[in-house]
């Protein structure tokens, strides 16, 4: 594909790339395997692509922060490897994790952070007042960073990042576990760093729907680079290849969704709105086993649709990774799915810290065999409503049953029904994967050949033979988020509780993540999952929106979505039915306060 | 009850797996016992020898002669400096070039023959009040020998009244045979307590305990699988301790290892109750490693390791009855010098058991009620 900004100067340009690592006792990584590329001037770029795709290794070269083993790598005119303090000293690199100090303020981090640049007084009197305005944080500059919300410290960063002005800024997944209304906040700003400052950016994002409003996109995959260009350019790839396919009364849109995954020429396909969004492929694709997209669709109602960028991006993925989608999980013993059971009773809940209402009379039901998601922006009291539901927390007040058991009087019994797959990789990460898994299986109660199969059943359900003498803290990030679920798994619970389980992870890792969750739904294992990306909503039974302890919403995908009542002619998408639901719920609030 | 144990296991399993599995926490399990129990072997002594000191002679006589031939043959001085004027004491101590500067005026021998008494005048550097003290009771009994051979080569009564020491259970009263039985307990404590301290508070901070409290695990399960492995690692320290005692300082092992071990097993039970208590009570590790500094520090002084614990002010003395090395160190002592059995150290034994009841169900409550 050519540049078709061709006649803007370059800002970053790299030629023939490359980079590779070595750890200890590990196989050699190659990170970055010949990428040639120019990131245009004034202009958003995005670097999209799987995990391990080699985009962070690509942002600390151009940071000037690693040096690559062969190849060009020019930044503003400068080759690095020559020069890398002249480098860092004009651009500002924010790196995913990036160090804010957590026992000082917010105004203490951008004091240290100007200090650090060497901000004059003048520069930064001029300089402060617009970070403040930007990012919203001018009435928390006292809080101390470590106790503002995930979005709140996104923003922050980006506030050290920008104490000084950077001729080019380079962001590394700046909204990883960052919920859709700061998400939205952030993008604002980066947005206007570049229409009104003319700000030139590189950012890499696992969110399609993010590289597609950048002016130019880079993909990127196992070091290479699969296609780059205007976002329009990858969106055309899947042109007309796309279908919706309005399904016949009874049938289940996410079962559907899994079955098509399967067929030849079937690339990718997504429940979406109660239909299934499918592309079909190129040409049929030798590894998949099914008889045609025909066969999983009797009865449905097949249309056109306008293709999106990650129809695009998935298209060009299957043309070099085909065989990923294989991934399903089958349970030795399915549980007998009586879709009438309530499982999990949840009435008036309420969770109290002090004065504080974390959790403020929340009821809902989850069905047996269902799929229930709980969203919410950061703070809204979903972790908070998931540790009670665990017994990890006792509630204040209210009901909670869970698969029969009082959690409130029977925490201990009621845990052996139930999986828990925490939000950060909560496994002993210096035993390999085989000691892991036997230690869970030990910790719940399995012992002798019974032991054994199900360990057996997991390594080959999750596909961790490969790995299973290497220490779970080394492995590749898809690979942990495995063997946690393989470890939840391993009792054969009845409910499996996942929080925030696709942070951070790229399409295929979801892709793959939601039909093994699929799957066990199937058969008759409950689900009850948070997550930050709205359109995983779709693969829900019901969801709930919750904010401020509250839960705003609660129902099938579908009826939230006409919930959010928006006035706009084309059909919201669930993140613009999230984002309008938690709004209004605010505003609400705020003229109640009012009021009183 | 079967399943509770095999859980316990696992997890103890589990504790001993991460340890052992890294060839550096493997080697910090043995290495740095044995090496501190030889260097605070050697280092931590009140025994003296090569004490530097001075003479300003100024006599000059057989006598006196004589009596310098004492000293320097003790063993314990080495004459650095013969001072010409009393004007050199000052400097000489000043500078620390010698820690005492024995006097002996012009006319000693003519008053010893006479018959008439005289003395000897020794200055010692007070800035170090043990080191002088000793050296100086060094010189005392230096200059008694010289009166013994003084009044026998002379024909004169011996003295009328003379003291003979002798020390039970440390002969020669050196203080390598009082200091490294107690160490077995100390050292073996201070890694215990910081490797159970930090157990739990790591497992809070990586997330882990979490994953823990979802699976079957009760919290009476969680503090016996987390204070087993300390028991086996305190366990094993004590025991690279009591070797070196044994093979390298050669200190004649009076008891039985069975009541030695049996007590230290008690007082390792009450530190890693401590330590248990101070990880539940800790949310980061970081807060854990500061928590049981602050307990190890006063735990190691006001224990009777270096200043036996009746010479505290009495404010202190009860202090230390919450001190589990306290007991430790009496049952080290009494069983590997005195070589007594349980029965007279029971009113150790129960201390201990106490505070290991106590602190050992606090942790194991806070591990399922705390809030975080």
């Amino acid at each position: 594909m050519k540049n078709t900004n061709g006649a803007v100067p370059a800002v970053l340009v790299t030629r023939d790339l490359h980079k590779r690592f070595q750890p200890p006792r590990l196989p050699a990584v190659q990170a970055l395997d010949g990428v040639s590329f120019e990131a245009p001037r004034g202009m958003l770029t995005a670097l999209v692509g799987p995990d391990g795709a080699g985009k962070t290794t690509l942002m600390r070269l151009a940071a000037g922060l690693l040096h690559a083993d062969s190849g060009e790598l020019t930044v503003l005119g400068v080759d690095v490897s020559a020069d890398p303090q002249q480098i860092q000293d004009r651009i500002s690199y924010m790196p995913q994790r990036f160090g804010l100090y957590e026992d000082l303020t917010v105004a203490e981090n951008i004091d240290l952070y100007a200090d650090l640049h060497g901000v004059s007084p003048e520069a930064r009197a001029e300089r402060y007042p617009r970070l403040m305005e930007m990012t919203a944080l001018g009435p928390f500059k006292s809080r101390l960073a470590g106790k503002l919300s995930g979005g709140m410290k996104q923003k922050l960063g980006l506030a050290c990042t920008l104490v000084r002005s950077p001729e080019l800024l380079l962001l590394d997944e700046p909204t990883v576990g960052v919920d859709p209304l700061s998400r939205r906040e952030l993008w604002e700003i980066v947005r206007q760093l570049v229409d009104t400052q003319g700000l030139t950016v590189l950012l890499s994002t696992a969110y399609l729907d993010e590289a597609e409003r950048c002016g130019h996109v880079i993909v990127l995959h196992q070091g290479k680079v699969l296609a780059q260009g205007q976002p329009s350019d990858i969106t055309d790839i899947a042109r007309n290849r796309v279908f919706v396919a309005e399904l016949p009364a009874g049938q289940n849109a996410r079962v559907v969704q899994s079955r098509l995954l399967d067929e030849p020429d079937v690339i990718d396909a997504v429940p979406d709105a109660g239909r299934v969004r499918f592309v079909r492929a190129e040409r049929p694709r030798a590894t998949a086993a099914g008889a045609g997209a025909a066969n999983a669709l009797v009865g449905a109602q097949v249309s056109a649709a306008t293709p999106r960028f990650e129809d695009g991006f998935m298209s060009l993925l299957r043309r070099v990774a085909d065989q990923e989608h294989a991934s399903t999980i089958s349970l030795d013993r399915p549980l007998a799915a009586r879709d009438d059971e309530v499982v999990v009773h949840v009435h008036d809940l309420v969770r109290k810290f002090g004065a504080f209402t974390a959790v403020d009379h929340i009821s809902f039901d989850v069905h047996r065999g269902a799929i229930f998601g709980l969203l919410g922006p950061n703070g809204a009291g979903k972790t908070t409503t998931f540790r009670m539901l665990c017994g990890l927390l006792p509630a204040t007040d209210g009901e909670l049953r869970v698969a029969g058991a009082d959690v409130r009087h029977a925490r201990a019994s009621a845990r052996a029904h139930l999986g828990y797959v925490a939000q950060k990789f909560s496994l002993y990460g210096a035993l390999t994967v085989a000691e892991n898994l036997d230690f869970f299986a030990s910790a719940y109660g399995l012992r002798g050949s019974r032991k054994g199969a199900r360990i057996a059943w997991a390594m080959e359900q999750f596909e961790l033979a490969a790995h299973a003498h290497e220490p779970s803290g080394q492995l590749p990030g898809g690979y942990k988020q495995r063997l946690a679920m393989a470890a939840a798994l391993l009792h054969e619970p009845e409910i499996l509780f996942l929080d925030e389980p696709t942070s951070g992870a790229d399409p295929l890792a979801r892709r793959a993540f939601w039909r093994r969750i699929t799957a066990l739904a199937e058969q008759g294992v409950t689900i009850i999952v948070t997550t930050h990306f709205m359109q995983e909503a779709e693969y829900c039974d019901r969801i709930a929106i919750m904010d401020a302890g509250r839960v705003l919403a609660e129902g099938r995908p579908e009826e939230i979505r006409h919930m959010a009542d928006l006035s706009e002619a084309h059909e919201p998408s669930m993140e613009d039915a999230f984002i309008a639901i938690v709004e209004r719920s605010r505003r609400n609030g705020q003229s109640r306060e009012v009021a009183a | 009850m079967l399943e509770a144990l095999l859980r316990i296991i696992a997890l103890t399993r589990k504790e001993l797996l991460a340890v052992l599995k890294d060839r550096r926490s493997r080697m910090s399990l043995l290495v740095p016992a044995i090496v501190q129990g030889l260097v605070f072997g050697y280092a931590a002594t009140y025994d003296l020898n090569h004490v530097p000191y001075a003479v300003l002679d100024q006599d000059r006589s057989a006598a006196s002669r004589q009596l310098l031939a004492g000293l320097d043959g003790s063993g314990v001085f080495e004459r650095v400096a013969d001072l010409r004027s009393p004007r050199d004491i000052q400097s000489y101590i000043d500078e620390r070039r010698v820690l005492l500067v024995v006097q002996i005026k012009q006319d000693f021998e003519r008053k010893l023959q006479q018959g008439q008494g005289t003395d000897v005048q020794v200055i010692a550097d007070g800035r170090n009040s043990n080191t002088a003290a000793t050296a100086s009771s060094y010189v005392t009994a230096v200059v008694g020998a010289f009166n013994d051979n003084w009044r026998r080569d002379h024909g004169l009564s011996p003295q009328v009244l003379t003291s003979t020491d002798r020390a039970w259970y440390n002969p020669n009263l050196e203080t390598r045979w009082n200091m490294i039985p107690g160490l077995i307990g100390t050292l073996a404590m201070i890694q215990t307590l910081m490797l159970t301290a930090m157990s739990v508070a790591r497992e809070r901070e990586q997330g882990t305990f979490d994953q823990l409290l979802v699976t079957p695990f009760r919290p009476f399960e969680i503090m016996a699988g987390k204070a087993l492995p300390s028991m086996l690692v305190g366990i094993t320290q004590a025991a690279g301790v009591f070797l070196v005692a044994q093979l390298w300082f050669r200190i004649p092992f009076a008891g039985s290892i069975v009541t030695l071990f049996s007590g230290l097993v008690m007082f390792l039970l009450a530190a890693i109750g401590i330590g248990l208590l101070l990880s539940a009570v800790a949310a980061t590790m970081q807060q854990a490693m500061l928590f049981s500094l602050l307990f190890i520090m006063p735990f190691s002084l006001l224990s009777g390791l270096t200043t036996p614990v009746s010479n505290m002010p009495s404010v202190l003395q009860y202090f230390t009855a919450i001190n589990p090395l306290r007991y430790a160190i009496d049952i080290a002592r009494r069983v590997y010098l005195e070589g007594v059995g349980l029965p007279l150290l029971t009113h150790d034994l129960w201390p201990l058991a106490l505070i290991a009841a106590v602190t050992l169900s606090a942790a194991s409550w806070m591990f399922g009620n705390r809030i975080t």
